[in-house]
């Protein structure tokens, strides 16, 4: 049953996930994303990280695709046009490291340990995920969170600049 | 698990669900009441059931009253014609409501809505699911439910519902922020734990022997940013940009009519009744009645659950009364509420309160 369960929350994160990145209606990838996300908090729950598992899906599902929509509709994206043989062969080559590089991480045995279906993981209660996230991992979150306000900041500079230019011309 | 377990669970969850749609049924009659109330007219007072309204004083007693109208709408729904337009994306145009409705039906598995002594003569909460992290399904199942109504916009492939598509998810986001920050100092007075029913019993005890140990008092600011979020999430008026009848026709539901309708429908206000209980949980002390000891056995477990639905019943009132009391703000006012107010507002209610809570720790 758990065996069966694992590899249909499998198939539920990784098939809507190829198809986020095939199908040419935006809306369409934005829908296989959720379902991908939803896969990916089902798998969190039978690693018994429930909190986890709640994040992924308030946060990623909850609020940032529904960001990725609102932008779909509000600057109306058309559907994708077809890519060209650059793109194509960039995409297979893409594809072709990904493969070699997880073989080689399989046969290699230097991969370390897999996470087991089962077991509790270690950041199952949310106490935990604070004070690990605070003490032994702050600084990627202090730099996470820098360059997201990097992100923010040049976004509104960016349009900002657009909105000054386009006053200048009409005055 | 055995078989009679099994069906035990199943006969819980069905009687619970019939509870609550029911409840949602006859909170549309409620809202049309309170709605000629406030306007001064009589409000639904015509529909009858042949033999249960022939009768002489009671019939037409309850016929006033309006009792029998939610059957009506319910029947209307049922066997209405469903045209499905041409111009529409036939997918996602049926899955829609259907995503609105399932987010809002299944917060209800967490909501504790009373208690009752074991054998042991431990506390024990009447919940289908005991969750310990009960808050946090609920406010990510039902901020799943946003996407019945963007995606409802989007595939009805016309302008206004598309408006309130684009509306709906701009002010979900705005919004989601503030209710989530809101509830961070609740957590953190109850130690930390996003359990419900912990939170509930938490609040049974009276401070200094006669103060209630409600959230409401110790943290009304919480309470007012949370409920004012709370309503511009279940899309209510003065919040309800999505469907704002006055510019944009019926906004997302334009399109829909009959079943697909009523699934929307049923599904709003499956969210204010089920938003009303987590409010009621979180700041308004559950089932607990301030300087009175629930007692135990079966009779303590029925009042807990009246007490319970009453206090939730009267919040739906406030629903229904601010709806028909305010005017609808405009489009760019939700904004700046939301951004420039409620979300500063809600860091700085929770900086005050993580600071309070320590120095309390300290003594």
């Amino acid at each position: 049953m758990r065996e069966f369960l694992f590899y249909f929350f499998a198939a539920l994160t990784v098939v809507p996930g190829l198809f986020v990145a095939i199908s040419r209606n935006p809306v369409n990838a934005a829908m296989n994303m959720i379902l991908s996300f939803i896969g990916l908090a089902a798998l969190f729950v039978m690693l018994e990280s429930y909190f986890l598992a709640i994040l992924q899906v308030l946060v990623y599902a909850g609020a940032i695709v529904v960001l990725f929509l609102f932008i779909i509709m509000l600057i109306d994206a058309e559907r994708a046009p077809k890519s060209g043989w650059l793109t194509s062969l960039a995409a297979v080559a893409a594809l072709a490291l990904m493969v070699t590089g997880l073989l080689t991480l399989l046969y290699s045995g230097e991969s370390g340990t897999f996470a087991v279906a089962g077991e509790t993981a270690p950041a199952a209660l949310s106490q935990t995920f604070g004070v690990e996230l605070f003490t032994r991992y702050l600084l990627p979150f202090q730099v996470t969170g820098f360059m997201l306000l990097m992100a923010m900041v040049g976004v509104i500079v960016i349009s900002r600049k657009d909105a000054a230019e386009d006053k200048g011309g009409e005055a | 698990m055995e078989w009679n377990e099994l069906l035990l669970i199943v006969f819980k969850a069905l009687l619970v669900l019939s509870v609550v749609m029911s409840l949602a049924a006859y909170a549309v009659l409620a809202e049309r009441k309170v709605a000629a109330w406030v306007q001064g007219r009589v409000g639904p007072n015509r529909t009858q059931i042949p033999l249960l309204g022939g009768i002489p004083i009671i019939g037409t007693f309850l016929t006033r009253l309006g009792v029998f109208q939610p059957a009506a709408d319910g029947l209307k729904f049922l066997f209405k014609e469903e045209p499905t337009p041409g111009h529409v994306n036939k997918f996602y145009y049926l899955l829609a409501p259907m995503i609105a409705f399932i987010p809002a039906m299944t917060t209800m598995t967490v909501l504790p809505f009373g208690q009752y002594v074991n054998e042991a003569g431990e506390v024990q909460p009447l919940v289908l699911a005991n969750l310990d992290i009960g808050i946090l399904f609920i406010l990510a199942v039902s901020s799943l439910g946003v996407y019945g109504i963007v995606l409802g916009g989007w595939a009805s492939n016309s302008k206004f519902p598309f408006l309130g598509g684009i509306r709906a998810s701009a002010q979900m986001i705005s919004y989601e922020l503030s209710l989530g920050l809101s509830l961070l100092p609740v957590f953190l007075w109850f130690g930390g734990s996003l359990n419900l029913f912990n939170i509930v019993q938490g609040q049974t005890d009276l401070l200094f022997g006669f103060l209630p140990q409600w959230t409401i008092l110790f943290q009304p600011l919480s309470a007012l940013i949370f409920l004012v979020a709370l309503f511009a999430e279940t899309n209510r008026l003065p919040f309800d940009m999505p469907e704002s009848e006055t510019d944009l026709v019926a906004g997302y539901n334009t399109e829909y009519g009959a079943f697909k309708f009523g699934l929307y429908f049923v599904g709003e206000y499956t969210h204010i009744i089920i938003g009303s209980g987590v409010f009621v949980a979180l700041f308004l002390g559950g089932w607990n009645l301030p300087w009175v000891t629930l007692p135990a056995g079966l009779f303590g477990t029925v009042l807990s659950v009246l007490i319970f639905v009453i206090k939730m019943l009267a919040l739906v009132f406030v629903f229904m009364w601010v709806r028909w009391t305010l005017p609808r703000f405009r489009y760019d006012q939700v904004m700046t509420l939301g951004w420039r107010w409620l979300l500063p507002l809600a860091v700085a209610n929770l900086v005050f309160y993580a600071i309070i809570i320590a120095v309390i720790e300290q003594f």
